[in-house]
């Protein structure tokens, strides 16, 4: 018997591939910025360790986590696009991104948003959405982090 | 046995299609299903004899009054009860195991202490936590040991400091199946001076249950699990416990006479039934009970061990499938939980949902002892009376084209 066509589109083969072999899993040693993430309802956990070049551009962004495959293919997936990122791409990003899972607003660069449109299919799986957004929330929090705490980081990186 | 053909045909909400495919309900025990006995009842209730009881004087407050307690009288011969006077209702197990906690906890001090086990849902351990907050009593735990029994031991110690005033565990674990050894830990309680609360919200309506027999002070239980509405649920209390407790919520129905300056309590179960109750609620209750008795105890737990033993079974064939809970031929409930390899829980129960299958995923409001257990939480399949072998094979089939899938 076929799959429905939505649970297909949830999860594509490259989907399902980032969460069985996440990219930049790990930590990295400190000096960096650590965030932990969670989805308290379903248990979704990351954590994500960020650091900042000297120009405040993401020189490596790394996380370990446990969850479903759609938190974690996006951990993974949103951690390739990142490295080298400029803060202003990275926020950006980060807003494109919503907009790719709750199909709400307006997307500013589908160029910038590569394989990241495949998670598209999270849209008619409402109660995803946290999952998809998991590790976007933390490097959001992680960036404001590193911003706050770290005095060589411009003040206004863009 | 169960005659499955016909009993199917009192459950209305059996008879359709999730995604195409018939719906197979293997999520009983966060809710149970309603028979068309117990929602005529409630339809009959608001149709014909809707009104408050226990003050009117007109005829429709005397039917309300007489189905209400009926229902309670029904409720307490159904488990064994020495007086329907036992009998509090509640909105459900939460609600009964807070009433306790909040009840007893003005009696307790520093010097007191609360046990509770490793394995409780967190509706019987956030209580306890904010009555040992409040009081300044300990809270004390009972780990669970691998085979997912209660370490009876660490038991013995805790009630051997003469310092525990009350023990609360549940009967039936709602993630592992594990069946407590009631009687015995309540006898080691009650030898060393302690009360015991067992929460029966997974065990009432799945097997005869007999607090006579079980030996505990409270036992608490909600009525969804058991074909009743929600909203609705039980604590029964031993008579000479509840004399010796103090009323949780004030208001009326519970009051004897009031002044601008102070009031005294009616005695139980009234004290603690503060305000107009879920009058339809308690006639659904009393017509689940009914409902259930005329199918038999017996036969529901029979068929509820064979489904459970069938499912089990196949389970553990499938690939990088853990199973938790007690091990194959120990006692278990009816309902089996368990991870995969590949696929995390939340995949899992997305994916058989598009193949009509209702399966829960997640921590199961027991995140210690997922933990425990190092799970970062499971899917569980539980059943009840109204489920057939057919269903428990179309669930196996659905989980390996799942690990298909998902590997």
């Amino acid at each position: 018997m076929p799959l429905p066509d939505d649970l297909r589109d949830l999860y594509q083969q490259v989907i399902l591939d980032h969460s069985r072999r996440p990219r930049h899993h790990g930590r990295i040693e400190a000096p960096c910025t650590h965030v932990h993430g969670d989805n308290p309802t379903c248990g979704d956990e990351i954590d994500l360790w960020l650091k900042l070049d000297a120009n405040g551009n993401i020189e490596q962004l790394k996380f370990e986590g446990q969850g479903c495959a759609i938190s974690q293919a996006s951990a993974s997936m949103m951690s390739v696009k990142m490295q080298g990122s400029s803060q202003s791409q990275a926020r950006q990003l980060i807003a494109d991104f919503r907009t790719v899972v709750t199909g709400e607003g307006n997307i500013s660069d589908e160029d910038a948003l590569g394989e990241l449109a495949l998670l598209e299919g999270v849209q008619k799986f409402p109660q995803r959405v946290k999952c998809a957004t998991l590790a976007w929330r933390a490097l959001e929090q992680a960036l404001a982090e590193a911003n706050g705490s770290q005095a060589a980081a411009p003040a206004t990186p863009s | 046995m169960i005659d499955l053909s016909q009993l199917r045909q009192d459950f209305p909400i059996l008879h359709q299609q999730v995604g195409g495919e018939p719906l197979i309900y293997f999520d009983n025990a966060a809710s149970s299903q309603k028979p068309r006995s117990v929602i005529d009842a409630l339809v009959r209730y608001y149709e014909r004899d809707n009104a408050n009881v226990h003050r009117g004087l007109h005829e429709l407050s005397n039917r309300a009054t007489a189905q209400f307690e009926a229902a309670r009288s029904r409720v307490a011969r159904f488990i064994g009860a020495a007086s329907e006077r036992e009998i509090i209702f509640t909105r459900g197990t939460t609600e009964s195991i807070n009433l306790v906690a909040h009840a007893m906890a003005e009696k307790w001090g520093p010097e007191d202490a609360i046990v509770v086990s490793g394995m409780e849902h967190h509706s019987n351990l956030v209580p306890w936590q904010m009555a040992a907050q409040r009081s300044g009593a300990s809270l004390w735990h009972v780990p669970v040991l691998d085979d997912s029994s209660l370490d009876l031991g660490v038991l013995k110690q805790h009630l051997s400091t003469g310092r525990v005033r009350l023990l609360s565990c549940v009967h039936v674990s709602n993630s592992l199946g594990s069946i407590n050894p009631v009687p015995e830990i309540c006898d080691m309680a009650r030898e060393a001076g302690a009360l015991s609360l067992i929460d029966g919200a997974q065990a009432v309506g799945h097997f005869p249950v007999d607090v006579a027999k079980l030996g505990c002070d409270f036992y608490a239980f909600s009525g969804h699990k058991m074909c009743a509405p929600t909203g609705i649920g039980v604590l029964w209390g031993r008579s000479r416990v509840l004399e010796n407790l103090p009323p949780w919520q004030g208001g009326g129905e519970m009051i004897e006479s009031v002044t601008l300056e102070r009031s005294t309590y009616k005695e139980a179960p009234a004290r603690f039934e503060a305000g107009t109750p879920d009058i339809a609620g308690v006639i659904g209750l009393g017509a689940a009970v009914d409902y259930l008795e005329r199918i038999g105890l017996p036969a529901i737990e029979a068929h509820g061990t064979a489904l459970t033993q069938r499912a089990v079974e196949g389970l553990v064939e499938l690939p990088g499938l853990r199973l938790l809970g007690p091990p194959p031929g120990k006692p278990r409930a009816a309902l089996a939980s368990f991870t995969l390899q590949c696929a995390h829980t939340h995949d899992l129960v997305e994916f058989a949902n598009t193949r009509g299958l209702a399966l829960r995923g997640g921590h199961h409001c027991t995140q210690p002892l997922m933990k425990r257990f190092k799970a970062a939480g499971s899917s569980r399949a539980s059943f009840y009376f109204y489920n057939t072998a057919d269903e428990v094979d179309a669930m196996l089939r659905i989980l390996r084209e799942a690990i298909n899938f998902f590997s």
